[in-house]
Parts: C-alpha cells; sequence; structure tokens
C-alpha cells in the first residue's frame, strides 16, 4: 500500500496531533456532505421530501426508488429504468479509455526518449489542446463526423473523446517517462531493439502506475460526458449521462425527487467503484512520477 | 448569402440522413417528454403507430425547456443524421422551416382537413410559406393563477378579478403570516409572469405591439414601465427565497398551503393531481386578474425532418397519428394542457381542462389568442432571450422600473 | 542533462521517422480538431451565422455587440474571481490536508478515498444535492437555526454579490481532493536525508516546509494549475446545476453566455466572438507559463 511509502521525519507534538486529527475529520464532513443528501433523499418516500426537512433521515425507509431508477422509471417513451443505458456506456467508455491510454503511452514515450527538434512545440500543442472548451467545438465536430461517416455511431464517440483525451493522457506518460532513466533505452539500442520492442519490453513494463492514473482520470471524464453524449449518439447509443439527464430534467412534468437521487448515484456508481479500487494505486501512480517535472 | 448556404448545408444534411441512416418503416423522435406522466402519453401514440407497422425509435433528450434538445439537433442535422421527426416550439419551426429543412405536409393536412380544425394562431407556427410543416400537439396556456383554496377560504379572500383585488388578496395573505406569492427565480418563470402582467396591464394590442411586432416606442412606452412596476409589486410578495426555485417546489408551497398564489403554466396542474388534490376542491385554476378573456399560449409541435423529396409513408402516418382526436384527448388530458384540435371532446377532462379548453375555443373565436413570448411563440429566441435578461435582472433589484425599460429597447434592438 | 536518444546511424530511413509517424495521428488529429476548429469559430466571429453557421461576412460588428451585452461583462468578472479563488483555495487547502495527511495519520487510505470521491461525480449527480444544500430554506441554514441557533444566516445563493462565492465552495469541494493526492504525492518523493540534515541544525517544522519542502513541490503546483485552469475555464455544468446562472445573470460564466449565445439565443456569430475572446485570453496566460515549465526542463 502506498501508505506504507510514508516515511516522513517530521515529527509534531500531541496537541498538535489533535488539531491535525480534528481537521483531517472537518473536512471528511464537507467531503460526504452532498453524498449524505443524496443518499439520504433516495431513501424517503416523496410526501415526506415534498413536505420538507430535506436534510433530515427518512422517518420511513424505503428502497423503492432505487428499484424504479433502476428498471421502471420513464426515461422516454419506455420505461426501463437506467438500465438500458449502462452497457451503452460500457461500450463507448472501455475502447475509448484504451486507445487513449496506449495513444498517450506512446506519445509519452516518443517524446521523452525519441526527441526531434520541434517536439516541445509538438508537446505544447498537443496540452493546448486541453483548454478548448467543448461547447466550441460541436458544430464543426458533427459536421466532421458527418463527412467522416461515423455520426449518430459508437465508434464516432469513441473517436471524439479520443481526440480530446489525447492531451491529457499525453501529459500523464510524458512526465512520467521522464523520469524513466534513459540509459536503458540507450543500451537497449545498441543492443539492436527496435522502436516497438524497446516500448513494449522496457517502457511498458513499468509503466503500471501511470497507466492506472490515466485510466482513472479518463474514465471519470467519459463517463461523466454528457454534452457528446447527447449530441453525437444515436437513439440506441444514448450513454448513462444522457438517459439519467432525462429522467432528472424535465421542464413540465412532476419531479420525483428520490427517484432522481436513486438515479444519480447509481449513474455514478462505476466511476465511484474505479476511484474506491483503485484510489491507492492513484496516489502511488501520482507520486511515482506524473506530478515530477 | 446566409439563407442560400444555410439551405445547401441543410440539403447536404438531409441526403445524408436519407441515404444512410433511415431505416424505412421506423420513425425516430427527437423530444423532451421523459417525466413519468408525459412520456406515458407518447406511448398512446407510439402504440398506434405500432400497430400500423412503423417501427418508433425514442431519442429523448431533456433539459431547459427543450433548449438541449434543441442544441442535439443542430449536432445532428450538421452532421448529416437528422431525426424523422422533432418535437418542437414557436419560432424554432420557423428558423427551421426557412432553412428549408421541413418536409411539406399539405396533401396530409388537406385530406384531413387540419386548417379548420386548428386555430389560426397555431397555424401561424405550424405553416411556413402557406406549407403545412409541423402538426401541433397541445397548447399550453400561461396566463394562469394556481390557488389553495383552503388559505383563500381561512382569510375570506374572493377569486380577485382585477390586479387591485390581486394586490388586496396578496396583502391579506402576507399580514396573516404566509406567503403570498409562490414563485421560483428562474428567467424564464419572472418572464412568465411578466407576460401575464403586460397583458393585464396594457392590454391585447399593447402586448401584440411590444411583443410580437417589437414596437421601439410601446417597448419604451409608460405602459411598459407601469407593468414593470407592477412586477416590482409582486416582487414584495414573494418570500425571501425564491431565487432558483425549481416551479414545482413552488407548486408544493401551494398545495401544502404555505403559499397562496402561484402565476404559472397549465402544466403546474399534474403537480397538485399528484398530490391527490382536486380541482376546485383543493385548489382553484382561474386565469390571471385582467386576462380573463385573453389565452397567452405556446404549443407543443412535432416538425417532420425532409427525406428527400416526397413525406414518406412512415411519417405521414406519423402526422395522422398525431393529430387524430382520440390521441390528442389522450394526451392532453395526462399532460395538463388542452388539445391542439378545438373539435376534440372535453368529456376525459377536469375541471381545470374543461376551462381551458373552452377558454382556447372562445379566445380563438374572438382573436384574444397570443403567442406567449415567455415561451417563444411572440418573437425569435434570440429576443425572447433578450428580454428575460431585462425582466429578470429588473425582478432581482440590478434596475428600476425606468432603466428596466430603456434597457428593454436597448436589448430587443441588439437581439433582432 | 540530456534524455535524449539520437539514433546514430542515419543509415536507416525508417528507424529514423518511426517515432515521428507514431506522434503523427496525434498531431494531425489535434491540429484539424482543435487549431482546425479554433480557425473556423474564429471565422465564424465575423458571419452573420445565427441558427447554423452561414458565412456572409459582417466585419466587427459581433465584437461591438459583444461588449454591449451586460452579461458578457458580468461573465468576465466573474471569471476572474471564480477563477483566481478557486485555484488558490483548491491548491490551499489541497495543501494542507496533504502536509497533514503526511503526518502517519491512522486510516490514511480511508480518509484519501473521502477526499478524493468527489473528483468521480459529475455536476448533473451532485448539483441538486448542491443546490438544496446551500438552498437557505432547507439547507444548511435551516438545519443549523433547527438546531437551536436562531441568528444562523447562510443564503449567499440567493444574493446577487455573494452567489458567485457558492459556485467556488462546490468546485472546490470537487477537485481539492485531487489536488491533495497530487501534493501528497510529490511529498512522499521528497528525499528525507536533506531535512533530518536541517532538523539537526535546528529548523522548526513551520521552516522545514516554507524553506524546503514547499519549494521542492513546484512541479505538483505545474500540474496542479494546469487541471484547475482547464476545469475552472470549462466550468459549465456546475453553474448550470448550482445557480443557472442566477439570481439574474450574477453567476454566469463566459463557458454559459458562450453556450447560451451560440445553442438558446439562435447568435452563433455573437456566441463565436465570445468563444474566441475566451481563447485568447487562456493563450494569453497559459502559453507563457507551459512555455517557461517547460523550457526549464530542457
Amino acid at each position: 500500500m502506498a501508505t506504507n511509502a510514508s516515511s516522513n521525519v517530521i515529527r509534531t507534538g500531541a496537541g498538535a496531533r489533535f488539531v491535525i486529527y480534528a481537521i483531517l475529520i472537518l473536512f471528511c464532513l464537507y467531503y460526504l456532505l452532498p453524498l449524505y443528501v443524496m443518499v439520504v433523499n433516495s431513501l424517503k418516500p416523496l410526501d415526506e421530501i415534498r413536505s420538507g426537512g430535506m436534510m433530515a433521515l427518512p422517518s420511513q425507509w424505503t428502497i423503492a426508488p432505487w428499484q424504479s431508477a433502476w428498471s421502471t422509471a420513464q426515461i422516454g417513451v419506455d420505461a426501463t429504468g437506467l438500465r438500458p443505458y449502462f452497457l451503452n456506456s460500457i461500450l463507448m467508455v472501455v475502447p475509448a479509455v484504451a486507445i487513449s491510454t496506449v495513444l498517450g503511452a506512446l506519445n509519452g514515450y516518443v517524446l521523452t526518449k525519441w526527441r526531434f527538434r520541434g517536439d516541445t512545440i509538438v508537446f505544447g500543442l498537443l496540452l493546448f489542446g486541453c483548454f478548448i472548451p467543448f461547447q466550441m467545438v460541436l458544430i464543426p465536430m458533427a459536421r466532421m463526423l458527418g463527412l467522416m461517416g461515423i455520426a449518430g455511431t459508437v465508434p464516432g464517440l469513441i473517436f471524439v473523446h479520443l481526440v480530446y483525451g489525447i492531451g491529457f493522457s499525453t501529459l500523464y506518460f510524458r512526465n512520467y517517462y521522464q523520469q524513466f532513466p534513459t540509459e536503458l533505452v540507450r543500451a537497449a539500442m545498441i543492443d539492436g531493439a527496435g522502436f516497438f520492442m524497446i516500448f513494449r519490453r522496457i517502457m511498458l513494463p513499468s509503466s503500471g502506475p501511470i497507466a492506472v492514473v490515466c485510466i482513472i482520470w479518463q474514465f471519470t471524464n467519459i463517463w461523466n460526458d454528457f454534452l457528446f453524449g447527447a449530441s453525437f449518439s444515436d437513439f440506441d447509443s444514448q450513454p448513462m449521462t444522457v438517459a439519467l439527464n432525462n429522467l432528472v430534467q424535465s421542464s413540465t412534468g412532476v419531479k420525483e425527487y428520490n427517484v432522481h437521487f436513486a438515479g444519480a448515484i447509481m449513474a455514478a456508481l462505476p466511476t465511484l467503484l474505479v476511484y474506491i479500487v483503485a484510489g491507492r494505486y492513484f496516489v502511488r501512480g501520482l507520486m511515482a512520477g506524473s506530478v515530477k517535472g | 448569402m446566409r439563407l442560400k448556404i444555410g439551405k445547401t448545408l441543410s440539403a447536404f444534411a438531409i441526403l445524408a440522413a436519407s441515404a444512410s441512416y433511415a431505416h424505412a418503416g421506423d420513425v425516430e423522435v427527437l423530444h423532451w417528454w421523459t417525466s413519468g406522466g408525459e412520456a406515458a402519453a407518447l406511448t398512446v401514440l407510439k402504440k398506434d403507430l405500432e400497430s400500423q407497422n412503423v417501427g418508433w425509435q425514442d431519442m429523448p433528450v431533456a433539459g431547459g425547456g427543450g433548449t438541449q434538445a434543441m442544441t442535439v439537433l443542430r449536432a445532428r442535422v450538421t452532421a448529416g443524421n437528422a431525426p424523422t421527426a422533432v418535437q418542437m416550439l414557436g419560432f424554432d419551426i420557423t428558423d427551421w422551416a426557412k432553412e428549408g429543412a421541413l418536409a411539406n405536409l399539405n396533401d396530409i393536412a388537406t385530406a384531413e382537413g387540419w386548417d379548420d380544425v386548428v386555430p389560426a394562431a397555431l397555424q401561424k407556427f405550424s405553416k411556413n410559406d402557406g406549407q403545412w410543416v409541423a402538426a401541433p400537439v397541445n397548447v399550453h396556456s400561461t396566463n394562469w393563477v394556481w390557488a389553495n383554496k383552503a388559505v383563500l377560504d381561512e382569510l375570506g379572500i374572493a377569486q380577485p378579478k382585477t390586479w387591485d383585488e390581486l394586490v388586496a388578496a396578496m396583502e391579506k395573505v402576507k399580514a396573516a403570516g404566509k406567503t403570498a406569492v409562490a414563485h421560483g427565480g428562474q428567467a424564464w418563470q419572472d418572464a412568465t409572469i411578466f407576460d401575464a402582467v403586460a397583458m393585464s396591464t396594457g392590454g391585447p394590442d399593447f402586448y401584440k405591439a411590444a411583443f410580437v411586432d417589437l414596437d421601439p416606442e410601446v417597448l419604451g412606452s409608460d405602459t411598459m414601465k407601469e407593468a414593470f412596476d407592477r412586477m416590482s409589486v409582486i416582487r414584495s410578495y414573494v418570500d425571501d427565497n425564491f431565487s432558483g426555485r425549481d416551479w414545482n417546489l413552488a407548486s408544493a408551497m401551494v398545495i401544502n398551503g404555505d403559499a397562496a398564489f402561484q402565476f404559472m403554466g397549465d402544466w403546474a396542474k399534474g403537480e397538485f393531481i399528484n398530490a391527490g388534490k382536486e380541482p376546485g376542491k383543493d385548489f382553484l385554476c382561474f386565469r390571471f386578474p385582467g386576462t380573463q378573456d385573453q389565452v397567452t399560449f405556446n404549443s407543443d409541435q412535432f416538425a417532420l425532418f425532409k427525406q428527400g423529396d416526397a413525406v414518406s409513408s412512415e411519417q405521414g402516418a406519423l402526422a395522422k397519428a398525431i393529430m387524430s382526436p382520440a390521441f390528442q384527448s389522450a394526451f392532453n388530458v395526462v399532460k395538463g394542457s388542452v388539445p391542439a384540435r378545438v373539435d376534440v371532446s372535453d368529456e376525459a377532462f377536469d375541471a381545470c381542462g374543461k376551462q381551458g379548453m373552452k377558454d382556447l375555443a372562445a379566445a380563438s373565436k374572438s382573436g384574444n389568442l397570443y403567442g406567449s413570448a415567455a415561451h417563444g411563440h411572440a418573437n425569435p429566441a434570440s429576443v425572447k432571450n433578450a428580454m428575460y435578461d431585462v425582466i429578470t435582472a429588473h425582478f432581482n433589484g440590478e434596475y428600476d422600473s425606468e432603466t428596466a425599460v430603456s434597457e428593454l429597447v436597448t436589448a430587443v434592438e441588439i437581439a433582432q | 542533462m540530456s534524455n535524449t536518444v539520437r539514433s546514430q546511424t542515419g543509415n536507416d530511413w525508417l528507424r529514423d521517422a518511426l517515432p515521428r509517424i507514431v506522434l503523427s495521428p496525434s498531431l494531425v488529429i489535434v491540429l484539424v480538431f482543435v487549431y482546425g476548429f479554433i480557425f473556423f469559430t474564429f471565422y465564424l466571429s465575423f458571419t452573420d451565422s445565427r441558427i447554423l453557421p452561414s458565412f456572409g461576412l459582417v466585419g466587427w460588428q459581433n465584437y461591438s455587440r459583444l461588449f454591449s451585452i451586460r452579461a458578457w461583462g458580468i461573465a468576465v468578472d466573474n471569471l476572474l474571481i471564480f477563477g483566481s479563488l478557486y485555484i488558490v483555495i483548491s491548491c490551499v487547502i489541497g495543501l494542507a490536508l496533504a502536509i497533514f495527511l503526511d503526518q502517519k495519520i491512522r486510516a490514511e487510505g480511508f480518509i484519501r478515498t473521502i477526499y478524493l470521491y468527489p473528483m468521480a461525480l459529475s455536476f448533473i449527480v451532485t448539483g441538486t444535492a448542491w443546490k438544496w444544500f446551500l438552498d437557505p430554506g432547507i439547507g444548511l441554514q435551516a438545519v443549523v437555526r433547527s438546531w437551536g441557533w436562531e441568528s444562523f444566516t447562510f443564503e449567499w445563493i440567493k444574493d446577487s454579490d455573494m452567489a458567485i462565492y457558492t459556485i467556488v465552495i462546490a468546485a472546490v469541494w470537487q477537485t481539492s481532493g485531487f489536488v491533495m493526492a497530487m501534493f501528497l504525492a510529490g511529498l512522499r518523493g521528497i528525499d528525507n536525508e536533506v531535512l533530518k540534515a536541517a532538523q539537526i541544525d535546528g529548523a522548526s517544522n513551520w521552516a522545514l516546509y516554507r524553506r524546503i519542502v514547499i519549494p521542492q513541490l513546484r512541479p505538483a503546483f505545474m500540474s496542479a494549475f494546469v487541471v484547475l485552469a482547464h476545469m475552472a475555464i470549462k466550468s459549465y455544468d456546475l453553474v448550470i446545476a448550482l445557480t443557472g446562472g442566477g439570481p439574474g445573470t450574477a453567476t454566469e460564466l463566459p463557458a454559459t453566455f458562450m453556450y447560451s449565445y451560440t445553442f438558446t439565443r439562435n447568435q452563433m456569430g455573437i456566441g463565436a466572438a465570445s468563444a474566441t475572446i475566451m481563447l485568447m485570453s487562456i493563450a494569453a496566460i497559459m502559453v507563457p507559463y507551459i512555455w517557461s515549465e517547460l523550457r526549464e526542463k530542457k
């Protein structure tokens, strides 16, 4: 575990430690509050929410909102719940994350170990791409997807996420590989190993921690994306966030807040799980170099 | 030339759409009716089509009263992947028709006699250049007041018929320690009230000159200032916690008896019914004082996108199904609105619904049916939103009435 | 120190070109889909585009209109307030929590997960919960008052002057834990020998952190800054979920402004003009920063 890596030599007194614990716990409350509001209200009947006391614990516990959000709530014309949209999201997220991670790794490898004239400019160009506001690219992107014949398809969505994920995945891998001893690469070259051979045999085996960071980052961003998911999907490829939005946002309809909260937590479960399961590797991955110049 | 290139773009789009994506015999429908009742009502339409062997491909995108769906539509048309039919409001239909993207439904309309059963004020949006391009589903009217009957009875308040009576009634409620007006501070809600207030202050001619013809003199007139002054009066009867509140939470305040009135369109009825309240017994619905004869409306319509030269058979089937009296009745009973056809039986509707249908028919006949400015049926989206900015800023105390009037004039000018 | 491996022989064309060939798809994609689109938007800002792109040129009209719209000024001011507070507060909280967590804390892994999880959630998911929590009628204010502190007031979200700060609170909530993780990783990478030596010299804890630890975290600051700046500029869901830009137009940001003019108001030309201004400002800040950081590492 990454915690074991803690070898801080700075010592603090008992009084200071008490204050530190108090502050840490206070911040735990701050971070947990919205989740508390969501969980509590997803387990209440609607009447209880309507009559106020939205922060209170349920006086009558129910899991009906959860069942409804999962399988019977009205998303569109059909009362399918969120269930069918899970698969759509997964079909989109898994390839998009896999490809952008591999691409980021290759780019990082080239930019640090096979440097060429102008490579800093290339990296700068890729990095600045992270800052483009997505609302701006909607129309031209739609046009390009149409020209490429992948509008309204899952490959189209994957492509879009790939395009706007390159900047960050390259950033992560580049910073990580920068720490990697160049001597090893040089030695392998002298032994006659080629470009891909070095990547596969030398770089990849030690890329675990940063791959975790990159995967978590891309997974979260792509899973949570709404704008692209809504604009570039078809009736049969709408991702989870669009379905959640349809459940939660209705302008002239009755709002079932308890179902909304249950649905929201459900839609967030995969990313939450990724953070909880992979969280420990996350800090380790960051430690292993991504934040070191 | 803007128009020409717009047309080329759409033409390209439509070509691509018909070439690759439209499955014969299916309709893909983009809409934002996703909440329980309204989505369930749409299944009536879906089943009707399926009985004619036309498949329904559902493409719901909710959010912002349809603005999210309009964004998606823009992306889909640009990509050459336009849906078969799209739920649209008011000027959006006109805009798309001008781009040359919508199919001509005249043959069906003539055969089915739409011209005779749809009010002329609605036809203004369903038709472009004399061509039917959209099939209207419903008419929402926006100048309603929803009141908690128990609260009014307890305080001895009769249904207010004029502005002064309304002010007196609000004062009484406030004195009794309750919230007089339940309101949510979102731009469109502020504007919904402003619609009714302006209509009540200046009458229908003023309303038309200001919001439809956008006459700068009328926009900058003293009557407009008076309307803003009345908004300030209403503001003083709204609780302090109003900003950002969803309209249905405001309805809940009236339902629970914490507040006396809500000024909101007829979709609010669903909240009352769902809470187990009965119209006439637990709550009252009546027109905003001073607008008893007028109806300001917005109407959901389905615009059909061109697929090649002729209207495809499944599009025809969809259009016919939408306009069938059975669907119009079944859908609107659930939705809280009234049918777009004026010849549908009111049997299945509750007291408020019957009232609404009667008002609509009467207003249509007497020329008192006006598109709601707050809901995009009086002027284009750019102007509508420019007006939102001013109305909201004024309602939140950022402008006094005089500044609001002059800001309104400049904002409308920039937006045009 | 150079990390570079240059191919020495030069007789193998493929071997020489291969790295660049591998990199080129990414470069081409970015050139077209980022810089091409930026150019397209720049061009649109001089046209009369409304509902769809059109190509009738109108000169500087969109820009002059843009700057006469009151909401744009508010949006720009708000981004300055929001962006600077958000970045500074997230960094301060992130650094403080990282330093505290680095004191051999029990259950560190557990606490860390709690700090990190908000990053996993989008504001489509947490927006309503935040809105309720900040609402004085049902949220924090109501709860504290029900505990007996009757005069407690927290109604920033309803107040035009303060609402932008509630956006900061929610945004900091989402990312400060992530920033904490970055700093924590940086702290764990610091060489203890230096610290020990300084300790022997009698330096206080405060001095140790100020003089030795924090300066060494500079790369972590760079990463945090890039992540935070990009989140600040793209903040859209957050505002829509919490306030919808209100009360009035008090919490409008350039991203919401641009979306609204391009898509809701059918004034694509003005939307494109605002996007152009936004991008130029981003470039003015980010390019020198990225450049100096990258050059230094050569």
